[in-house]
């Protein structure tokens, strides 16, 4: 009877181990990302300044957010930045991966050269892209030296134009991620397929058209979501590149919730700017994941 | 049209080919250019910069510039170069790393092998934390390790590292892991191995590749990390990104282009080294970032 007991605690505490070890990742998961979310989410109905402080005041900080000139700003250059990157990227990429796909000679040595932009710093390329487009100094000057006096090219200078200079540095960043997406799910294509279209004597351009690029579905797919998230993110290039100016012309909602919180005092502001960042994220990747869990089963 | 061929590349014309090659030269260009105008232009002595040509090798070559980067340039107010913290990262990125990984694997294994009511729910949530926007826990997280008393400091930052961290490890392993054969794990079980010998005997020996995965993709996004380092750790704890931002927007005096540039590439060193040395594993680890392939 006593051995008894002391197996079936045995097994019982075996039973038990593995949501035991998973129990303290899961309850950090809990506390910080989710209790922090809703904490955040509360502190975006106070009127919290420079500390948080719990007076409720509704959906005050959401109007008044709304009617910010910055905010504006931040959302219309976030969907001309994210748009133009997400196109250009996935363009940039798929025909990489294509063209690198053709038994090209030296794909050892492009491919390194395409994706190590992926492994470093937006820190590190917001500085050399800061320079590189510098007029005084980088491409402009490097054209007048070379005697073509007229170019011109000070977009990051240019009110206007600020925010396509990142775009600009980001691709530069990326593409070559997207490149190396798009090459594993056309490594991946079934080639039995290609040569029955071969046979009946489809076209490159019929074959690419009706077989190959719509099998990349995946990828394509895959593709969107990463570089939504990343730029809704982006942070760390605008800071380097542009520093949000010139005046607030570069702001993103990433830079506005970071200077409203911290530097304005306007803590409200800057959490509900936040918490509108979540929800359009996970609008995007809450069906995605869903998706994807469901279809693992 | 000529059939038969072999492969599923494309039969091209002499003229595609051509354009193919150009095509993809450009980009190499284009690709290369920035890393290349950095590493030459941190050799050249300032003068030769703004007053010459980006593009051109430097007629005088000098380390002057890397010398100053790494330990006299003015960062913030003290003058004491890139070296502390460039340490700094080091001490950060090094046990988040390490803890991260541990914990994902043992995440991964029970989330395969020791499956519960749940458990979908679960993974479901930590995923789900890989891709929030770190904006919405920038304030709690803040009065937290001000609450811990470990804000503005390496430890807060490791905290912080390991705590994003872990979703991204736990995928990673979760997926390796899924295709791994549960009979050998049941087999085992029925010989009467219990949780941690079968995570030690059967399923760690077999974990290199993803292990190496999950370490460079952890070790590039800590190193790499902007927002963290700069909200919760300005000042003499900063890691690397945020002290070269610091040097490169200082206000004061001449802009030392050449010692940015210096500065610049230190910070891309380490990810550099990482991504050349495990290079195809950089790739497969970015793949297995984005879920599906």
């Amino acid at each position: 009877m006593a051995t008894d007991t002391s197996v079936d605690l045995r097994t019982r505490l075996q039973n038990w181990l593995p949501k035991l070890v998973l129990a303290p990742s899961f309850a950090l998961v809990l506390i910080f990302v989710y209790g922090f979310i809703v904490f955040t989410i509360y502190l975006s109905f106070t009127d919290s300044r420079m500390l948080p402080s719990y007076g409720l005041v509704g959906w005050e900080n959401y109007s008044k957010l709304f009617r910010i000139r910055e905010w504006d700003v931040a959302i219309t250059n976030l969907a001309i930045f994210a748009s133009l990157y997400i196109v250009i990227c996935t363009v940039i990429g798929l025909l990489l991966a294509i063209f690198l796909d053709q038994k090209i000679r030296g794909e050892g040595v492009l491919r390194p050269i395409f994706l190590y932009p992926m492994a470093l710093s937006f820190i590190v390329t917001g500085t050399a892209w800061k320079w590189f487009l510098d007029p005084g100094i980088g491409i402009e000057n490097t054209m007048h030296l070379w005697g073509w006096e007229s170019f011109e090219f000070n977009w990051i200078k240019d009110r206007n134009m600020a925010i396509y200079t990142i775009v600009i540095a980001a691709v530069w960043q990326t593409s070559g991620f997207v490149m190396a997406m798009f090459l594993a799910g056309l490594r991946g294509i079934d080639t039995e397929i290609l040569k029955a279209a071969q046979m009946d004597g489809a076209s490159n351009w019929q074959m690419y058209r009706r077989i190959i690029i719509p099998q990349l579905r995946p990828a394509f797919l895959s593709a969107f979501v990463i570089l939504c998230h990343l730029a809704i993110k982006s942070y760390d290039l605008v800071i380097a590149l542009t520093g949000g100016g010139p005046g607030n012309a570069t702001a993103v909602p990433a830079t506005f919730m970071y200077s409203y919180t911290f530097t304005r005092n306007q803590m409200g502001i800057g959490a509900s700017s936040a918490v509108i960042m979540l929800m359009t994220i996970a609008a995007i990747m809450v069906p995605y994941l869903y998706a994807e869990l469901r279809e693992k089963k | 049209m000529a059939i038969s061929s072999q492969d599923n590349a494309m039969r091209t014309g002499r003229a595609t080919r051509v354009f193919i090659y150009v095509f993809l030269l450009v980009f190499a260009l284009f690709y290369l250019l920035p890393f290349f105008i950095m590493v030459v232009n941190s050799v050249k002595p300032l003068g030769e910069i703004t007053g010459g040509n980006m593009i051109a090798l430097p007629e005088v070559w000098t380390i002057e510039p890397w010398l100053s980067a790494w330990s006299t340039a003015q960062i913030g107010v003290e003058p004491t170069g890139l070296r502390p913290y460039f340490w700094n990262s080091i001490k950060m990125v090094v046990p988040a790393v390490v803890i991260c990984t541990i914990i994902g694997a043992l995440n991964g294994y029970i989330l395969t092998k020791w499956r519960f009511r749940g458990d979908t729910f679960i993974f479901g949530l930590m995923l789900f934390s890989c891709f929030i926007p770190f904006q919405i826990v920038l304030i709690p997280m803040a009065r937290i390790l001000g609450i811990l008393d470990i804000s503005g400091t390496t430890s807060g930052l490791v905290l912080v590292h390991v705590v994003y961290g872990i979703g991204f490890s736990t995928l990673y392993f979760r997926n390796y892991y899924a295709a791994f054969p549960t009979e050998l794990v049941r087999a085992a079980q029925i010989d009467g191995a219990g949780f941690f010998q079968i995570f030690y005997r059967i399923l760690l020996p077999s974990s290199g590749p993803i292990a190496v995965v999950c370490v460079i993709w952890l070790f590039t996004n800590i190193w790499n990390d902007f927002l963290f380092g700069a909200s919760f750790a300005s000042g003499g704890a900063a890691p690397m990104t945020v002290a070269l931002n610091n040097l490169v927007n200082s206000s004061t005096g001449v802009r030392e282009y050449n010692v940015h540039f210096a500065g610049a590439i230190m910070a891309a060193l380490p990810t550099l080294l990482v991504y050349i040395v495990a290079g195809r594993y950089f790739v497969r680890g970015l793949m297995a970032g984005s879920v599906k392939g």
